[in-house]
């Protein structure tokens, strides 16, 4: 009994602290997402680049990040897993954590004028064989930006 | 030194082609920090002290392969891709691997 008492409050706890950093972190990004809407364009994936103009500046510019989702994610998924389809609670870590990425990186690139092939890596810092553990993901998104002379 | 991950370099050319140079680092926080993480990973978001890892493994794998790019006597490197790896949980490995490459400046 005291046992799923325990569970409960850790479960209402992380429901909690969880959903309201992840609506602060989704303001977050849409805040910064429009501030930058019209600053550097970036391209996925041409990797052959022709201009005319002079060029200043050529430089790689990355953007990382390390994002975890929380325990009451984790059991909802694991619930959802059962019956399979969309893990939702999950989905949204990553989108965060993709975006976040991508924003790091636009925000380094500062007065560049194109950033040109970025890719996004990730890879799961956890253990992911162990069945408690909660993910975590790591994200690095890095391209090449390119700044014209005036 | 120029890194792109890109096939040329807009307002250069490639002279000559030196060959593949690659860095890659393997790094882990101490237990503190781990620790520290994993109460944060209960209650999600992100995790700072991993993503400074993530810095500073990316910094130090792209440093190795200018390193070893400079002794070829290169003054580029083009096509760089990152590639990570977890090797234990809590440490992260880097790789980057690019194309050396001699540029000159296109004149006029």
């Amino acid at each position: 009994m005291a046992d799923i008492f325990g569970l409960l409050v850790i479960l209402v706890i992380t429901w909690l602290i969880g959903s309201r950093i992840e609506k602060n972190h989704y303001k977050k990004i849409k805040e910064r997402e429009i501030r930058l809407i019209k600053k550097p364009i970036i391209t996925y994936g041409a990797k052959r680049f022709k201009t005319n103009k002079p060029i200043k500046s050529v430089e790689l510019v990355t953007g990382e990040v390390v994002i975890s989702g929380d325990y009451f994610k984790k059991f909802a998924a694991d619930i959802k897993n059962f019956f399979g389809g969309r893990l939702t609670s999950y989905e949204s870590v990553m989108d965060r954590g993709r975006r976040e990425a991508i924003l790091r990186m636009r925000e380094k690139a500062g007065n560049a004028n194109i950033i040109v092939n970025t890719k996004i890596e990730s890879l799961m810092v956890n253990n992911i064989y162990h069945p408690q553990s909660v993910p975590q993901c790591a994200i690095i998104a890095y391209g090449t930006a390119i700044t014209y002379d005036k | 030194m120029i890194v792109t991950n890109i096939e040329s370099v807009p307002g250069m050319r490639i002279k000559a082609q030196c060959g593949m140079v690659s860095g890659s680092t393997v790094r882990a926080k101490n237990v503190f920090k781990d620790i520290g993480a994993g109460f944060k990973n209960v209650i999600g978001g992100e995790l700072k002290a991993y993503t400074e890892l993530l810095k500073e493994a990316r910094d130090e794998a792209i440093n190795r392969m200018i390193e070893q790019a400079k002794k070829l006597k290169a003054n580029g490197v083009i096509n760089v891709r990152l590639a990570t790896s977890s090797v234990s949980s809590g440490a992260a490995e880097v790789y980057a691997y690019g194309t050396a490459v001699e540029l000159e400046k296109i004149e006029g």
